[in-house]
């Protein structure tokens, strides 16, 4: 009896003492690191302190001067809400435009994705080397920041959204093939291999066996895709790659904070809303399989 | 009477057809319904295409620019600045390790806060999960050019903004995961008489503790692009020695800060990925 206590005792403090000293290593790691990336990004508490002031300031000039007693007259008095968003109709047609570069980026890049994927999924009989080299090219695009190549796309292409779609697309089909591929590599083959022996092609497998059973996910994903995609075309007017994000820069440019603070609320708002509606799609289509 | 697919001849099919003829044709309503669909879909489309402003002067223009500038990146070259670069690196990755951390230790007990099963209040719960959803809304370069234009350029703003986007998702996620905490050690923990924060730290933290490390680390994978990006807009790391060297049209140059932000992409995507496994295993 007392011999096992003893044991259990025994063996007890080794593991106590191993965990202990595994926690102190990673602690001290951890600490290193934080302390290296505060100084190499000179993130510290003096430049913290003295950069608040400078925060609280812009963010007092940012707000709007919104006035309860005033708010619902016309654009000409100061504290109206019209006042504020008194220029809704440009901001209003350049988060259209953004939209828009959203909803052709995802168009785009779910056809484009899909068909990415039916190469790179390794159960359809796509040649190993072939599969092998459209997910690479798939990794590629999806590691490639948008603003990166919007960089390059406004060089080519010139200022404007046609430069922001084709970065978006490119990104989105990257992201959206692994996606789709992982949901293709678990479908059932047995539908494949039906049309496969009635003499279908390659194409038409695709077609009547593997589409139908990825529908809703490749919908529901598209989707997912959409609501990223409309915060990436927002933000890709930053470099040039047009729509609300360029009247976003100018205002800021110019100090006009009250415009970019109007800016920024409708585009909060608008992803706000478009999330809201996609998130209830998505889950009508997943739940349409279940 | 079982055919197969070989003995079918359109004969048959024809037969069939004159037989059972809705089984072949869909009826004219869904038919038409489907087209209008279609045409109102690619209207809007087609619409949208024109409202980019492109001509096809400019669109061929663009296409053999873009083949130039593909040419001109190789070979690769550092030109001499390769210092710079490596600094630009690793000052990004700095940027994306300090931000992830601290939104993560804020994400920590706004988590609990925003939990259902520890701040049971309805009315509270709304409200908390509001507050996230609306900085989850705001992207996180608005946040970085709002923060260049309050303490200037440079990765203090890079850092302010990475907290500032990422802290709500993070709580979001903890919040959901310290919902789904199994009961039974918490309630194992108040019957030996510890109550309220104890138990919160005996009961459920040792079960969401491995989640919220792990999902610290891939929000800090994705923190490294961000991060990369901000330099772009002037918030600090590689994106603005990028930025300067496309302005410059010194492509190569261009080429090889690509090649190594992707080469230290997949490095830490290697490591973090290992890791991450690990932790939930463990």
């Amino acid at each position: 009896m007392a011999t096992a206590t003893a044991r259990f005792e025994a063996e007890y403090q080794t593991i106590r003492a191993r965990a202990l000293f595994w926690r102190a290593i990673v602690t001290v790691v951890i600490v290193a690191l934080l302390l290296l990336s505060a100084y190499v990004s000179d993130f510290v508490p003096a430049r913290l302190i003295d950069g608040l002031p400078k925060i609280g300031l812009f963010f007092e000039n940012f707000l709007p001067g919104l006035r309860q007693d005033v708010l619902l007259e016309g654009e000409r008095t100061e504290g109206s809400f019209l006042y504020w968003f008194y220029a809704w109709d440009i901001w209003g047609l350049a988060l259209l435009t953004s939209i828009n570069m959203a909803i052709l980026a995802t168009v785009a890049s779910v056809m484009s994705g899909f068909a990415l994927a039916t190469l790179a999924a390794r159960n359809l009989g796509v040649p190993g080397w072939l599969s092998f080299l459209a997910m690479r090219l798939a990794d590629l695009l999806r590691t490639l920041p948008d603003l990166v190549l919007a960089l390059v796309f406004v060089f080519a292409f010139g200022i404007g959204p046609f430069a922001g779609l084709l970065a978006i697309w490119l990104h989105a089909t990257g992201a959206l093939t692994k996606l789709y591929a992982e949901v293709i590599e678990n479908i059932n083959l047995n539908q494949v291999e039906g049309l496969r022996g009635a003499g279908g092609s390659w194409l038409q497998c695709v077609r009547f066996a593997v589409v139908p059973q990825v529908l809703p996910n490749v919908a529901s994903y598209g989707l997912l895709r959409f609501e990223i995609n409309v915060g990436a075309a927002a933000a890709i007017g930053f470099v040039g790659g047009g729509g609300i994000g360029q009247e976003f820069v100018n205002a800021l440019q110019a100090n006009w904070l009250q415009d970019a603070a109007a800016i920024l609320a409708m585009v909060v708002v608008v992803i706000f809303l478009i999330d809201l509606l996609s998130e209830r799609v998505r889950h009508r289509l997943i739940g349409g399989v279940a | 009477m079982i055919l197969l697919p070989a003995q079918v001849t359109p004969d048959l099919i024809a037969k069939a057809q004159a037989r059972a003829p809705q089984l072949f044709a869909v009826p004219w309503h869904v038919s038409a319904l489907r087209g209008l669909t279609a045409a109102v879909v690619v209207l809007y489309l087609l619409w949208a295409i024109a409202g980019l402003g492109l001509t096809w002067e400019r669109f061929l223009l663009g296409f053999s620019k873009l083949g130039d500038v593909l040419r001109l990146m190789v070979p690769p070259s550092d030109g001499g600045f390769w210092a710079d670069f490596v600094e630009g690196l690793s000052e990004t990755l700095a940027m994306a390790f300090i931000g992830t951390f601290a939104a993560a230790l804020i994400a920590v007990p706004l988590g609990f806060i925003g939990a259902k099963t520890v701040v049971a209040n309805p009315l509270i719960h709304f409200f908390i999960r509001r507050f996230f959803d609306v900085f989850r809304a705001t992207p996180a370069l608005i946040w970085a050019l709002i923060f260049i234009t309050a303490v200037g350029l440079g990765p203090m703003a890079g850092v302010l903004a990475l907290i500032l986007s990422d802290f709500a998702a993070l709580s979001k996620l903890y919040a959901e995961a310290i919902e789904n905490a199994d009961k039974r050690p918490v309630e194992g923990v108040v019957s030996s008489g510890a109550g309220g924060l104890l138990a919160l730290r005996f009961g459920v933290l040792p079960q969401v503790l491995p989640i919220m490390l792990s999902q610290a680390l891939y929000f800090f994978e994705s923190n490294v692009r961000s991060a990369a990006i901000f330099g772009i807009v002037g918030a600090g790391g590689i994106g603005f020695h990028l930025n300067e060297r496309i302005r410059l049209t010194q492509w190569d140059q261009a080429a090889f800060i690509i090649l190594m932000f992707l080469v230290t992409v997949f490095i830490i995507d290697q490591m973090s990925y290992r890791i991450r496994r690990s932790l939930i295993a463990g």
